[in-house]
């Protein structure tokens, strides 16, 4: 499956697209999380270091990898980040759920719990800001040394810079990420409690 | 000598904290050079997890020891808090109400209650360890001292200025509670100020010098406060002293208890009974989370007027979000029949609030107001303090049949939407065009949600004499019930005198006393007095007795008790006492017994503990 809106847009595009697309964005999101420890939560992320892409271009035949290369992320903050969404958007419940037994009406319904608890907390954890500024679809030049992980380049790719083209997507970045602070052994991979009423 | 100026807003719903740094004025000097900023409180969002917020929910959750994880309420300043407060005492509540206290603050203002005895939550089971409004409130405070105390521990909240708002309408033994709950939890230098003046601060500080050109000699602003849980409204006159500007508080209105909540509530209601006709019926949790889905969706419709509708959706409890999700609708039309007529409903001036008397079965509990219109809780306000310029020099007394404001104020959450801001405004000024008056202007560019912590945090600042203060004192007239000398007659009951103990506008840190009245006090027994306080006679002097007064002009507070220690008298005495009342520099009221004889002085008891009930 692929998670690059861009490049899967729908002809129609309906609310359960809609959903599917910001998803999309939200995993992206989680990707691109810098890990950070619990007691420092306040970060401002550093752009240049902050792309986690699977990478593949790494010879799997050399163990002794630099360690400071290629760091293991922890877990932690994707979890406790997977929690909020699930208590704030009750997303985990809606992924999980075979939407092709519902009506589009009815998947609707459910997508506006999603969508505006995604918001809600997207807006209260992270400060995100589109990384081109230029309406999408208008042309743009590239001077020399532009950031490869800022920008990427598709189509005819040849030649150097300066490159001319057609700005797809704007791009996001998180430029602050302000999760809450966990308390010394919280159990984070309790995504959501059983509850039992008595 | 303290550094910062504290101004902690305490309310029925919300807490926030605001300061100013003294150290860290401008040189020069002037109004809108010094900062203001918001404490964030760092409180439990959801179980194991820390947030810093601007607003402390004043909710209060005693958990059960099951419900919890050892490590989940761990806050930086206490690894296992025995009660929870804030967000996650709020969500956890709306689950398991039987363990939620809220609005402990107006039921520190209900005068039928000990407000000392542990009774809230109400209703709960024996198990649940019960709490008094006091403990309460002191449980809000001490959070924001630990709050304050982990960010500035160089500067303990111990050693600051702390100044904390009350509702004008609060009785002077909610006041004393208050500040009594503050002195407990250590803040030693205190303040108390009433919320529409802090928000009235606020608004001064916001305009900087251009507040000058905004109002000027003569005119009357009406403060209307509409928070989550009541109703606060007050009149301030413009006035000149010695060249400059002066502000005087002239009036404040009933303890009314309404406020957005209601407005949620009765839009849950609404839509509840519109699913009931489709036959679908709702149970308690699912009126609940309607209540937290109508309050989105009013906001939304109220803040853009080219919406019609707004869907609400109740998602399931269960993991099945889609099948199990109710559906319905929130409408424009909806809204403007529930809110806008409902809460303000256009009436003429004259119209007072409905009142229906209480069965005798009534349960204990608030003493909700029975009118939901808010207008008509207006109209009787303004229409009741027709003579509160009479005593103010500059000031013609007023022919008409109601005061008639030249600009209003807004505060509070519910008047952030403009439709019921207009509305409020244009109701007032259709009023006013009746005894063809200049209608109102609105005094802009408050923060309606945060200014009464930061009116009360620039308070400390005014304190220091620098700034406009609005001056006015205790906002009523204070009497004690005497009864009548005059033989008994079967089945009368002996009609009652009312002697004042406090004018009207005593100012603090004044102080009268009533030497021509001497009374008798029984040593070792408790005696207790009727209490009454009046908003609108500005004219009796200590001493005055009054033998009859016109119906709603003196209120019954709850009674007041005086009782001499045994120590160095003998039991069984009767001991000539007369009466002093002083108005503390906190601003609260503090009445003594003194000795007619010597001058041993004994505090009288504002709040007494009941037996019953």
């Amino acid at each position: 499956m692929n998670f690059d809106p861009s490049l899967q847009l729908p002809a129609v595009f309906d609310i359960t697209h809609l959903v599917l697309s910001g998803i999309a964005i939200i995993l992206l999101i989680l990707l691109a999380l810098k890990p950070s420890k619990n007691t420092h939560t306040d970060v401002t992320l550093n752009p240049a270091i902050s792309s986690e892409t699977p990478d593949k271009a790494i010879p799997l035949k050399e163990p002794a990898v630099n360690e400071s290369v290629i760091k293991s992320t922890s877990p932690d903050s994707a979890l406790q980040f997977l929690s909020l969404l699930q208590q704030e958007a009750r997303m985990i419940d809606f992924i999980y759920e075979n939407i092709s037994e519902y009506s589009d009406e009815e998947v609707g319904a459910a997508a506006r719990i999603v969508h505006e608890g995604s918001l809600k907390a997207i807006n209260e954890y992270f400060t995100l800001m589109p990384i081109r500024e230029e309406e999408e679809g208008s042309r743009l030049t590239l001077q020399d040394g532009f950031n490869a992980s800022e920008i990427r380049l598709t189509g005819k790719v040849v030649g150097s810079a300066p490159f001319s083209g057609t700005l797809i997507h704007r791009g996001w970045r998180a430029q602050e990420v302000k999760l809450p602070k966990i308390s010394e052994g919280h159990d984070v991979t309790i995504i959501a409690a059983a509850e039992v009423e008595l | 000598m303290s550094r910062y100026s504290i101004g902690i807003d305490l309310g029925t719903t919300h807490c926030v904290v605001s300061f100013v740094d003294l150290e860290n004025e401008g040189s020069t000097a002037i109004e809108d050079e010094i900062k203001q900023e918001i404490l964030l409180l760092p409180q439990l969002a959801s179980l194991g997890s820390v947030e810093e917020k601007a607003q402390l929910p004043s909710f209060l959750y005693q958990y059960h020891e099951s419900e919890v994880a050892p490590d989940d309420l761990a806050l930086p300043w206490d690894r296992r808090p025995d009660k929870l407060v804030g967000e996650l005492a709020r969500s956890l509540g709306s689950k398991t109400p039987i363990r939620l206290i809220s609005s402990a603050k107006s039921w520190l203002c209900h005068g039928g209650v000990d407000r000392r005895s542990a009774f809230l939550p109400l209703d709960a089971p024996e198990e649940v360890e019960k709490m008094s409004p006091f403990d309460v409130t002191m449980t809000y405070l001490e959070h924001i001292k630990a709050a304050w105390n982990q960010h500035f521990y160089e500067n303990p909240i111990e050693e600051q200025e702390v100044t904390i708002t009350v509702p004008a309408s609060f009785d002077p033994a909610a006041r004393e509670l208050t500040a009594e709950a503050a002195r407990s939890s250590g803040m030693k230098n205190l303040t108390l100020l009433e919320e529409p003046q802090a928000a009235v601060y606020s608004w001064i500080h916001q305009a900087g010098d251009a507040w000058r050109d905004q109002v000027s000699v003569g005119d009357i602003v009406l403060v209307v406060d509409i928070g989550g849980g009541t109703t606060d409204l007050s009149l301030i006159a413009v006035t000149e002293e010695e060249g400059n500007l002066g502000l005087n508080r002239v009036a404040v209105g009933d303890h009314i208890l309404l406020g957005g909540d209601n407005m949620d509530l009765a839009l849950a209601y609404c839509i509840k009974s519109k699913l009931a006709k489709q036959g679908k019926k709702l149970q308690a949790w699912q009126v609940l989370a309607l209540t937290h889905s109508c309050r989105d969706a009013k906001e939304g419709l109220l803040a853009d007027s080219t919406v019609d509708v707004v869907p609400l959706v109740v998602p399931s409890r269960g993991s099945k979000l889609i099948g199990g999700t109710l559906r319905s609708e929130l409408t424009r039309a909806e809204v403007e029949s529930v809110l806008v007529d409902g809460f303000f409903p256009k009436v003429d001036v004259s119209e007072l609030p409905v009142q229906t008397a209480r069965g005798a079965l009534t349960k204990l509990g608030l003493p909700y107001a029975q009118d939901a219109g808010v207008t008509r809780h207006l109209a009787a306000f303004l229409t009741k303090q027709v003579d509160a310029l009479n005593n103010l020099a500059g000031f013609e007394p007023v022919t008409g049949a109601f005061i008639q404001p030249t600009a209003i104020l807004f505060n509070g959450g519910v008047l952030k939407a403009p439709v019921l801001a207009e509305r409020v405004l244009g109701i007032i000024n259709s009023w006013l065009d009746t005894e063809d008056a200049k209608p109102a202007r609105l005094l802009d560019g408050a923060d309606l949600d945060l200014s009464v912590a930061k009116g009360a945090a620039y308070y400390g600042y005014v304190r220091r004499g620098k700034g406009v203060r609005i001056r006015g004192g205790i906002a009523n007239a204070y009497y004690i019930g005497v009864e009548s000398a005059m033989p008994a007659i079967p089945g009368i009951e002996i009609p009652m005198q009312a002697l004042c103990v406090a004018p009207f506008g005593m100012e603090e840190g004044s102080s009268v006393t009533m030497q021509g009245e001497e009374l008798g006090l029984v040593v070792g027994e408790p005696v207790r007095f009727r209490f009454y306080g009046s908003a609108t006679r500005r004219d009796d002097q200590p001493g005055n007795l009054l033998e009859d007064w016109d119906e709603g002009e003196l209120e019954e507070l709850p009674e007041i008790q005086a009782t001499l220690p045994v120590e160095g008298l003998s039991s069984g005495e009767v001991v000539p006492v007369y009466l002093a009342a002083a108005v503390t520099e906190v601003g609260t009221l503090r009445l003594e017994a003194v000795a007619v004889k010597g001058d041993e002085r004994w505090n009288v008891e504002l709040d007494v503990r009941e037996n019953e009930k």
